[in-house]
Parts: structure tokens; C-alpha cells; sequence
């Protein structure tokens, strides 16, 4: 188990410097960060001075070596754009982006595993049959006209919930959160499903797919040939044996829900990491753009670890003895 | 219980016909259909069986005839859409076949226990062996929890598990495939059933797992006054264990007696050509008897004139015959007839089972250890072992789909190994080809028969256009298929057809050197008959050199002529096929012998002469 860990860590490593050098390779290609930051009066002597001072002199193993290093630190320099450290920026944003993914990613598990549970043991209830339709439909619709529809219809039309921000938000201990107060909660539904509704379909065709295969499986008819209980068939055996492969799955899943978060929040102007990527492209400011690579790279990387660990701990044929 | 166990071996030796009063058991005019696009499957058609107490019946037909649809009928676990048209189940005289669910749950496991073919896939993986019995035993019997653990030991030591209250605490990965058949069984008689279904309990065992799970079930029976239904295809399995034997064909039951008098004087046609289709383990015969009802499909076959046809065109293999001059002409020219083709000297082949970065902590496991033979030229070399012994691991090995980790293998002289050219190496491989086991998953099942033959011919650009079209026809007529074969997909055919297809892939390039692993295995007795009859033509006609590789071994002893035993990677002995049966040198070889049905109680008119077709 511990060099198991420790193995996988290592990668995760070369994973990162990986990342890196593609996130510093932005400095070397995508613009020149002097004439980003100054205007047309700046005479050039100031730009010589800013250039040492941004460090832009120095061979580029130099300036590489020096970015893991700080990135590593979690510094990633100031944003060329705003004119402030680009870690405090991420990190204000940080919160938003993680309640909303969050909550979405718990609605996609929670009405996307019993659903998937449920169509593939009622195989041709029309319930299922209506399921199996509307994820379809959840499948194939785009993030961004989802939300745009649900705009239309909560927002717009009945005009039950707000379209756009955070709402009201309650700063504990350094993290803002807006799940404590009535107009935050209210903000977080309309993006929160938006981003889920993907997801969830995504989830219940899978659990639905391999729990058909498993429910197939001599072992799931060996029960049943011993007498048990249809549920402690149903849940005990077979949706375990679900588990195993969906995890993989859900687990890389997540990681872009993260991802696909940009396209929602920039529909809801949602004041996240995403719109905060967005608003860097437009004004390529590369520290921004960087720091947000590493950290969705991060983000992968530790949500692969952490699946490889919980297989570990469910399917005993990887715990040789 | 002993005196239980001993009166039922009075009732069981009064024997057939003399039914005590109300049977166990009694299955009445079972139909059980299929509703299907293309109407109704009827799998079972009237099938009536009773089964007393402390009996073992025997229910044996080949694939298709119905026999775990029975099984599967009596517990009420059809695959849907299957469902009972007609006919009565009574258990111990009382109806069940009309249950509703939660009676029909409280039977099942507790009443009428069973076990499945594979050991492998009967086991929830992801749960202990102990987690498993003691949710079974609870449902059943109410227990506590420390009654039901004390139980679950009990069970596991009754069916033959070392250290019971050790391995009770395992996951079904750490067990060998004979203990975890011992574990199903252990499960299925939780609840101290009366009935036992056995659907081909030892067809995915080796042969002397087998012989030990069948002891272990005939004493179960024997102890516990069990009735037991025995499933098999397998008239071997039939003859040690079952007192009484149904023969079903085609969802209906043929014929119906004691074991020794329905093997010895089979009084339906069927009964007697799949008898006699057994390949006979005591003396060699010219051919396989091929079951009657089957025998039209051989007909199809068309006969080529070798000498004028493409196909045995430069099979001499001598002097320049291909043309593309390799430059190794000249060490094929000693065409002497025993001189060798293939030969393997002091061959290993190790598989890293537990990777590690330092060496000491690595673990391998040595599939095949030092093994030297060789292959003559147009011989049928047979590699007989049980699983895991590295029979087919050195098949491979002579293909090239592994490369050994020592030693060396010459093909007609020339060394193959990564070093040569990959020009020569291809060569090389053209004059081999190989069949595999599973003729389900050896076919690309996108492809269309006439590619997949074609496939090879292209491979080497041997013949294009039309051309390439006559012979990929005529070799399908060859195998017996017929041209309307080839635009066809692999999925609509059965078992035999496909492995005709690989055997035709096989030969398109005309290849000198065959390597057959199990190529029957996975067949029912009367395909195999035809199979090996296809091979053995083809070998003699073509001067084919074959490696024959296989568990079996009647098959071998009919196939063969000269034979290799393997155990544990290790060749233990090398001897021509006579002489290996009649009189084994090795003791592990005199052990296989012991352990190979015996059915001498087989009707004795298996010779060649009459009726073979």
C-alpha cells in the first residue's frame, strides 16, 4: 500500500512538471508581457527596467527553474492586467468555483446512481423508458443552452430565481461561502443544475450499462439460486460490483466538472475561477492563465489519486497479499 | 445421518425403474419456450424425470438440447424471455412450479440448492468467502451471528477446505479454481437442501480437480441423503458419478436408464452414435465416429486435387521454391523423412507476476522451464497437461507471439529469434500458422468471412484480384463451409463453423507447420468428431506438420503420433503415443492415465469398421 502510494505520487510529480512547462511555455509564446503591461508613453528604459525586474532577462532553464519554484509556493506572480499577486486573485474566486462544482457534482451522484440503479433493474417500466429519453436529451443538449433555457424559463419568464452573481456571501474563517444566506442558495440553483444536468445523464447511462452487465453476471444468478433477498442481490452484490469500473469514471468526471465550469459560469456570471480564465484570455494576462492550468492539473491529478486509492479499497483482487 | 445414508444406498441400488412411492424430485411434462421475433424456441419439450432420494441422475446431451434450461425451469430462474408453457414440478410431493416469488425464494437455497459450471465467475469478487455463506446461512436458518460463523467453518471443512477458519476470512481471488468450486458447494448446501442441481459442475476444472470434486459430491450425497440432477455434456462425468442417466437431443429426453445399462447398450439411434463418438482413450481408431443426426454437414466438403490446386502448389518448401530466394535454401535440403522441422532446445519463458523496482522483491513464475523436443517433419506432435502447465505457452512461443526468455527455437534449421531480418522472419511465419481454443473470440467480428481468410494471403501478397477470390472460395468448400459462406459474418455461425473459418485463415497461407491449441475444447463431442476427422485429412493430404496441443487425452491418443507430458512448465516425458499409454515411464504420466474415465462400460462396438460414415 505504501509504495503503491508513494508510486503513484512520484507520477503525479512528473505529471506536474509536466503541466508546468506547457503553463510556462505560455510566457515564452503567447505575447509580450511588457507591452501588455505598459502603454505607448512608457520610454524604453522603463521597459528595460520592468523586463529585469519580471525577471524576462534570464535564460529560459533559469526562468523555468524559478516558476515551479514559486508555483510550488504557490506563487505565480502579478497579474499583468490587475497589477496584483495573481494567488490572492485565484484564491477569492477559489470558493465560488468549488460550492458550485461541488453542489453540482453531489446532484449528478445522487439523482444519477439511483437513477441508473433503477432503469437498470426496471429495464421496461415506462419510468425508465422516460429516463432513459430525458437523459438523452441531457446528453445531447450543450451546457451552455441548457442554462440559457433555464435563464429563460426561472429567471426570465416566472422569474423565480436571479440569472446571474453569487448573491449575498458570508466570509468564515478566510472562505466565502453563500451557502449561508437565502439569496446565495437562491444564486447557486440555476448554475448548479446547469452544470450538473451533463453529468448526471452522463451517470445514469453509465451505472445503468454496467450494472446491466453485471446483473448478467453467474454470481448475481448463484444468489438468487441461494435464496437471497432480491435486495440484498440487487445492493449487496451487484451495485458493489457496479461501483468498481463507474468510479474510474466519475472520479475523471468530476475533475471536468471543474472544467466545464467556465462554460457556466460565464452564462451566469458567476464570479469564478473560470470567469476569471476567461477574462485573462481576452486580456492575455498570462500569470492568470498559467497559475489556472497548474491548478486544474492539480486538480486531476489528486482526484486520479484519490480514485486509484478508493479501488484499492474496494476491489480486494489489487490487495496482493 | 449414517443410517439415513446407508438406507439410501439400498434405494439407490434397487436402481431405475422401481420408483419408491413419491420421488424427491418429480419434473412432469416440462415445456419451456422461448418467445421470439421469429416465433417460439421451445427448449424443453415434455420433459418428465424423477429423481428419489440419495440418487444422482445424470442429464447429458450436447449444447442446445435443453438441459440447464431444466435446471433453471425447476428453480424458477428462466432467462427472460423464457417461461414455462406446460408441465408440473413437484418437490417431495408438494407443487412448486406455480410459486409466487417469496415462496419460491424460500425454497431456493433451502430446499433445492445449486452450482454452476464456472467456479470463477460464481463467486461475488468483491466479498469474502465467509461474508457470502453467512449472509446465505441467516437468510435460511435464522441463526446468530457466532451459530452462523461456527456453521460456515463446518461447511467449509465438510467440502474438503484446508484450515477452514483461516481461508473462511479470504477473498474468491485467492482461492485455486477446484477450492472455489468447493466454496460453491459449500454455499449451495448453506441451508441443508434436500435437491441438488448440478449444471456441469467440473467442465471448467482440470481432470484431476475434477475426479475430487466428484468424490467430494457423490459422498455429499452419499451422506446428507441428497437427490442430485448432475448437468454434463460429458458421458466421462456420467459414467463415474450418476446412477441413472436422461440422454436429451433437441429439448426432449431420448432415452432414460441406469447409468451402466444405458451406456453399455443405448437403445436410441442418438444415444448410440454420441457414445460411440467419444473419442475411445483405450486403442487408436483410423477416424472419429461422428454422431448421427450431424453427419449430413460433413458432406458439404468439397474435395480438391492437392497436386493441381494453388493450395498445394510449392508445398516442397525445398531448393527456391518461393522464389523470393532468402538465400536458406540450402539448409531446408535435407528433406529426410524424420528429419526434424521444429526444434526447441532448452526453451524458458518467465512471467513477472509481481512487478517491483527492486529485484529481490520481484516474483515470477517460470511458464515453461528448460524444455527441449523436436518436431518431425508431417508428424501430429501432442503437448498434453493441465492448466497452467505451459503447453500453450510454448505453442506461442513457436509463433512468435512471445519471445522466450531463454534458449532457442529452430524452424527447418533456421533459428527464429528477433536478430534475423524481418523480411526472413516473415517468411518464416507464413510456413506456420495456428487455431485457437475459442472460436468465439479468435474471429474479428467485424470482418466478413472471405477477409478474414483473405486476410493472410494479402498479409503476404501471396495472390490478389480474382485470383485471391477462387482460392479464398475454395478453401471454404476445403473446410466444408461452401462459398455462400463468405460474405457472411462470423456471428452466424455456430462453434464448429467458426473454427472451420480459423481453420481455413489457418491454412491460406500455406503454411507447413500447424499449431492446433485445444481446438476442440470448446466444441460439443459430435463437432469435435468432425473438427479433428477436418484436421487429420488436412494434415495427411497437405504433409501438414502439426503441434497438437491439449488436456485431453483420448483426443490425443487418436490425433497424435508422438506425444509430450507436461507438468509445471517441465517436459516429464517424450514418447510415441503407443507407447506413452501403454506403458507411461513417468509417474506424473501413470497419475493422468489414472485419472481419465475409464468408461469401460461403454457398449464395445466402437470400431472402425462398421457405420463410420
Amino acid at each position: 500500500m505504501f509504495f503503491f502510494i508513494a508510486r503513484r505520487l512520484l507520477q503525479a510529480v512528473g505529471v506536474m512538471l509536466a503541466v508546468g512547462l506547457i503553463a510556462f511555455a505560455l510566457f515564452q509564446f503567447v505575447g509580450d508581457p511588457v507591452n501588455n503591461m505598459t502603454g505607448q508613453d512608457t520610454s524604453l528604459a522603463e521597459r528595460e527596467a520592468l523586463k529585469e525586474e519580471l525577471g524576462l532577462n534570464d535564460s529560459v532553464f533559469v526562468q523555468f527553474g524559478r516558476f515551479i519554484g514559486n508555483a510550488a509556493r504557490g506563487n505565480f506572480g502579478h497579474s499583468y492586467r490587475q497589477r496584483r499577486p495573481v494567488d490572492e486573485l485565484i484564491w477569492e474566486r477559489f470558493s465560488a468555483t468549488i460550492e458550485l462544482s461541488a453542489v453540482s457534482a453531489l446532484l449528478a451522484l445522487l439523482i444519477g446512481i439511483p437513477m441508473g440503479v433503477y432503469t437498470a433493474l426496471k429495464r421496461h417500466s415506462w419510468l425508465s423508458r422516460a429516463f432513459m429519453t430525458l437523459s438523452l436529451i441531457g446528453v445531447s443538449l450543450p451546457t451552455f443552452l441548457i442554462g440559457i433555457f433555464l435563464i429563460l424559463i426561472f429567471g426570465v419568464t416566472l422569474n423565480w430565481l436571479p440569472t446571474f452573481g453569487r448573491g449575498e456571501v458570508v466570509d468564515v474563517g478566510g472562505w466565502t461561502t453563500g451557502l449561508l444566506t437565502l439569496s446565495g442558495i437562491k444564486s447557486l440553483i440555476l448554475p448548479a443544475v446547469t452544470l450538473a444536468v451533463f453529468q448526471m445523464t452522463f451517470i445514469v447511462r453509465l451505472v445503468r450499462a454496467e450494472m446491466l452487465e453485471v446483473l448478467r453476471a453467474d454470481y448475481i444468478k448463484f444468489a438468487h439460486a441461494r435464496g437471497l433477498a432480491a435486495r440484498a442481490v440487487n445492493f449487496g452484490h451487484a451495485l458493489k460490483n457496479t461501483l468498481v469500473p463507474v468510479i474510474t469514471v466519475i472520479g475523471l468526471q468530476i475533475g471536468s466538472i471543474v472544467a466545464f465550469a467556465i462554460i457556466t459560469e460565464s452564462v451566469f456570471q458567476w464570479p469564478g475561477m473560470g470567469l476569471l480564465f476567461i477574462h485573462a484570455i481576452h486580456e492575455v494576462d498570462i500569470p492568470v492563465m498559467a497559475a489556472y492550468l497548474m491548478l486544474i492539473g492539480l486538480l486531476f491529478v489528486i482526484i486520479n489519486l484519490v480514485v486509484d486509492i478508493l479501488y484499492y479499497a474496494i476491489d480486494p483482487r489489487l490487495r496482493l497479499s | 445421518m449414517e443410517s439415513m445414508a446407508s438406507n439410501m444406498q439400498n434405494t439407490v441400488e434397487q436402481n431405475a425403474g422401481a420408483s419408491p412411492s413419491t420421488p424427491l424430485l418429480d419434473i412432469r411434462g416440462l415445456t419451456v419456450e422461448f418467445p421470439g421475433r421469429r416465433g417460439n424456441l421451445v427448449a424443453a419439450r415434455d420433459v418428465s424425470l424423477a429423481l428419489a432420494k440419495g440418487e444422482i441422475l445424470g442429464v447429458v446431451g450436447e449444447s442446445g438440447a435443453g438441459k440447464s434450461t431444466i435446471a433453471n425451469a425447476v428453480i424458477g430462474l428462466l432467462d427472460p424471455p423464457g417461461r414455462m408453457a406446460s408441465g408440473e414440478v413437484y418437490l417431495a410431493g408438494r407443487r412448486i412450479d406455480a410459486l409466487r416469488l417469496p415462496a419460491m425464494r424460500a425454497i431456493r437455497g433451502r430446499r433445492i440448492g445449486m452450482i454452476f459450471q464456472d467456479p470463477l465467475t460464481s463467486l461475488d469478487p468483491l466479498q469474502t468467502i465467509e461474508a457470502q455463506l453467512l449472509e446465505t446461512i441467516t437468510a435460511h436458518l435464522g441463526m446468530t451471528e457466532s451459530a452462523a460463523q461456527r456453521r460456515a467453518v463446518e461447511l467449509l471443512d465438510a467440502v474438503g477446505i484446508p484450515e477452514p477458519s483461516a481461508r473462511i476470512k479470504q477473498y474468491p481471488h485467492q482461492f485455486s479454481g477446484g477450492m472455489r468450486q468447493r466454496a460453491v458447494i459449500a454455499l449451495s448446501l448453506c441451508a441443508q437442501p434436500e435437491v441438488l442441481l448440478a449444471d456441469e459442475p467440473t467442465t471448467a476444472l482440470d481432470v484431476s480437480i475434477q475426479s475430487q470434486i466428484l468424490d467430494l459430491m457423490r459422498q455429499l450425497v452419499r451422506e446428507r441423503a441428497l437427490g442430485m440432477l448432475i448437468i454434463t455434456h460429458d458421458i466421462g462425468v456420467i459414467s463415474e458419478i450418476a446412477d441413472r442417466v436422461a440422454v436429451m437431443y433437441c429439448g426432449a429426453v431420448v432415452e432414460t436408464g441406469a447409468t451402466a445399462q444405458v451406456l453399455a447398450r443405448p437403445a436410441h439411434a442418438y444415444t448410440k452414435s454420441l457414445i460411440a463418438a467419444i473419442p475411445r482413450p483405450d486403442r487408436k481408431t483410423a477416424r472419429f465416429r461422428l454422431v448421427q443426426q450431424h453427419a449430413t454437414v460433413e458432406s458439404t466438403a468439397r474435395r480438391l486435387d492437392v497436386k493441381t490446386h494453388w493450395l498445394g502448389q510449392r508445398r516442397s518448401f525445398d531448393g527456391d521454391g518461393d522464389g523470393d530466394g532468402d538465400g536458406d535454401s540450402g539448409v531446408d535440403s535435407s528433406n529426410a523423412s524424420n528429419a526434424a522441422l521444429v526444434e526447441l532446445e532448452n526453451l524458458c519463458m518467465r512471467f513477472t507476476t509481481v512487478p517491483s523496482v527492486f529485484k529481490s522483491r520481484r516474483r515470477y513464475l517460470d511458464a515453461v522451464d528448460d524444455v527441449s523436443f523436436s518436431i518431425r517433419r508431417g508428424e501430429v506432435f501432442g503437448l498434453v497437461g493441465e492448466s497452467g502447465s505451459g503447453k500453450s505457452t510454448i505453442g506461442r512461443l513457436i509463433c512468435g507471439i512471445h519471445a522466450p526468455h531463454a534458449g532457442r527455437i529452430r524452424f527447418a534449421g533456421v533459428p527464429l529469434d528477433a536478430r534475423g531480418s524481418r523480411r526472413a522472419l516473415n517468411r518464416l511465419r507464413r510456413q506456420m500458422q495456428m487455431v485457437f481454443q475459442d472460436p468465439f473470440s479468435s474471429l474479428n467480428g467485424r470482418m466478413r468471412v472471405r477477409d478474414i481468410v483473405a486476410e493472410p494471403i494479402r498479409f503476404h501478397r501471396m495472390a490478389e484480384g480474382a485470383q485471391l477470390r477462387a482460392i479464398v472460395l475454395d478453401l471454404l468448400d476445403y473446410v466444408g463451409l461452401g462459398g455462400a459462406a463468405a460474405p457472411r459474418f462470423p456471428h452466424e455461425f455456430s462453434g464448429g463453423q467458426r473454427q472451420r473459418i480459423s481453420i481455413a485463415r489457418a491454412l491460406a497461407t500455406r503454411p507447413r507447420f500447424l499449431v492446433c491449441d485445444e481446438p476442440t475444447s470448446a466444441l460439443d463431442v459430435s463437432i469435435q468428431a468432425q473438427i479433428l476427422n477436418l484436421l487429420k485429412d488436412l494434415q495427411q493430404e497437405l504433409g501438414l506438420t502439426m503441434l497438437f496441443i491439449s488436456h485431453d487425452l483420448p483426443v490425443i491418443r487418436q490425433m497424435c503420433d508422438r506425444v509430450g507430458v507436461m507438468k509445471s512448465g517441465r517436459l516429464r516425458e517424450v514418447n510415441d503415443t503407443e507407447t506413452l499409454f501403454t506403458a507411461p515411464r513417468h509417474e506424473y504420466t501413470r497419475h493422468l492415465l489414472d485419472l481419465m474415465p475409464k468408461l469401460d462400460i461403454l457398449s464395445g462396438d466402437g470400431g472402425d469398421g462398421d457405420n463410420p460414415n
